[in-house]
């Protein structure tokens, strides 16, 4: 394998007594699809947080892309080329999809105080390339027709695309995906998986958290399972499928039911 | 003279001075969901900056325009560096912490700030230079001076560039981002803390522009006179809904207009009993009633939308 994109080392996180993560170390390759998958509270979302900044971990790091990633700055880690979503939509509701996009050029555009209240034609410039990017990653999550609604107006799998063209507006190299098919039904599934599935294509390392363990296993080259915030195995879907421990975990039924769209939604260890 | 239409005049012109400190009060809500008390000191400091800023260059045969125009500049480059020094040594510490801690630490610095500015300028009443010649115009029977034309013009374009630049900036964006969602806002790469700092740094000059109005209309600038004029400009943002830019002009302008309607009609409505002297009553009296009968204010949302 290539050097890692991203490479985890022992990340712990506690809440209080809980242990969220208890030493994961796992490591992403460029171009790879990552699939994480795991029972609701097995750490998933915790491990996104620590990754993005939002929390601080309480042991081990990350390396992202050759360098160490600075714990607890989120802004940082969107320099660096990390962007995600949320698994409970968090947009600015009262922006329109345009804009929410447009939030997310902030990281690559230069343009400060000065040129805002000066309003100097390079300023403009990029105020206007800024729309346009816009524009284009609306178009290519598909909802261009809706840049102009407030983002509350959208319908649920909208509000899941205008996410992922917000964050893929930070022009990330490694998109970190919770739960993006949560809600959503069987046509807009399959498109999410052409989308996802196009986003590597453009070259974009994609993490996917995800339930649908159909989803997970077509769509991703390789899968970690977490449970009680460990990392039981780490492999090909493939191989993973037929983990005795995993299936245990998270399945919980026989390795060809696994196969069956939505198995995991009620998997507790 | 017609007194209905002199009191619209002149409720205008303290509208307009309302409605910009107004704004500096509402930025920082919307942002930080702080009440910056100390913001109608920072209105006091512009305009005791410009007082001095503006005597002493006219001791020194500068012209009286060039003067006026360094005095604002002066006043706003001293409160922006105040606005920004007050968020970041008084205000981000407590960041997170309980809303009474920061509201407490407000009402602290606006103690500091009266205190300080009592001794730099002491005690006294200071006669504030005419800026502008004493021009009047007649209007509908009623008198508007040229320093009222131009003291609302300078307000409505100053308001005009604000939403502006809040509306249609790349600035302005990573604002209401910030507003809405700080957490999400610094995951997109906008850093938060700037945004914050920033918003300080343009209620401030907003509040310096306020002060020097304030001190041109009424002649006047001491180092009591943003207490007053804080907690009114605080009405009118709650008025038109605290957090809402809009709603803090229109806050702004309505509680001019109560104020300058019911000074100039009291005296008649009640044979004499109650007079001008009265006017401050009604701010506070349109505070009570607005935070009884309607807590979101005119243009507000819900608040637990903002929260």
């Amino acid at each position: 394998m290539s050097a890692p994109l991203l490479d985890a080392r022992g990340v712990a996180k506690d809440f209080g007594g809980v242990k969220a993560l208890k030493d994961v170390s796992l490591s992403i390759a460029p171009g790879e699809i990552y699939g994480l998958i795991g029972p609701n509270g097995a750490g998933k979302t915790t491990f996104f947080n620590c990754l993005t900044g939002l929390y601080a971990p309480d042991g081990g790091g990350f390396t992202f892309a050759g360098a160490p990633l600075k714990a607890s700055a989120p802004h940082q880690a969107a320099r660096r080329g990390i962007a995600r979503t949320f698994q409970n939509i968090r947009l600015f509701a009262h922006m329109t999809a345009r804009e929410n996009v447009m939030v997310g050029r902030h990281v690559r555009t230069r343009a400060g105080v000065i040129g805002a209240i000066l309003r100097d034609p390079r300023t403009r410039a990029e105020e206007a390339a800024i729309a346009r990017r816009a524009d284009e990653l609306l178009h290519y999550v598909g909802i261009a027709d809706r840049a102009h609604d407030l983002a509350k107006h959208l319908s649920y799998g909208d509000q899941r695309r205008l996410e992922i063209a917000r964050a893929l507006a930070t022009e990330p190299r490694l998109l970190c995906l919770d739960e993006p098919a949560a809600g959503m039904n069987a046509t807009e599934r399959a498109a999410l998986r052409t989308l996802i599935a196009g986003i590597r294509a453009d070259g974009v390392t994609v993490l996917l958290i995800e339930h649908d363990v159909k989803l997970v296993m077509g769509l991703c080259d390789r899968v970690a399972v977490l449970d009680y915030g460990q990392l039981v195995v780490e492999d090909v879907p493939a191989v993973v499928q037929r983990d005795p421990r995993v299936i245990e975990a998270y399945l919980g039924a026989a390795p060809d039911e696994a196969g069956q769209g939505g198995a995991g939604e009620g998997g507790h260890a | 003279m017609d007194i209905f239409i002199q009191q619209i005049i002149n409720g205008l012109v303290l509208g307009s001075i309302y409605a910009l400190v107004a704004l500096g009060y509402t930025m920082v809500y919307g942002i930080l969901g702080l009440i910056n008390f100390a913001h109608g000191e920072v209105v006091m400091l512009g305009a005791l900056t410009a007082y001095s800023t503006i005597t002493g260059l006219l001791g020194l045969g500068v012209p009286l325009p060039l003067a006026a125009l360094a005095g604002l500049a002066v006043a706003a480059l001293l409160c922006m560096a105040v606005g920004y020094t007050v968020e970041r040594i008084a205000y981000r510490p407590l960041r997170g912490a309980p809303r009474l801690a920061p509201l407490i630490t407000a009402i602290g610095v606006s103690i500091v700030l009266q205190n300080g500015a009592m001794m730099v300028w002491g005690r006294n009443y200071h006669a504030f230079p005419n800026l502008v010649p004493e021009r009047q115009y007649d209007v509908f029977g009623a008198t508007i001076t040229l320093l009222q034309v131009l003291t609302v013009l300078l307000a409505a374009l100053t308001m005009a560039g604000l939403m502006l630049l809040v509306l249609r900036t790349k600035l302005g964006r990573a604002m209401r981002a910030t507003a809405e969602n700080p957490a999400i806002a610094q995951l997109m790469g906008v850093d938060v803390n700037r945004i914050v700092s920033l918003t300080f740094v343009l209620g401030s000059a907003l509040a310096a522009l306020a002060g020097l109005m304030v001190s041109a209309n009424y002649s006047i600038a001491h180092y009591y006179m943003g207490f007053i004029l804080g907690l009114k400009a605080f009405t009118a943002a709650v008025l038109g809904g605290i957090g809402n830019l809009a709603g803090a002009m229109v806050g702004g302008i309505l509680l001019g207009l109560i104020e300058s309607l019911g000074a100039g009609y009291i005296g008649d409505l009640t044979g004499g009993f109650f007079g001008s002297n009265y006017q401050d009553v009604f701010a506070f009296f349109v505070l009570i009633a607005v935070l009884v009968f309607r807590p979101s204010g005119l243009v507000g949302e819900k608040v637990a939308e903002r929260a």
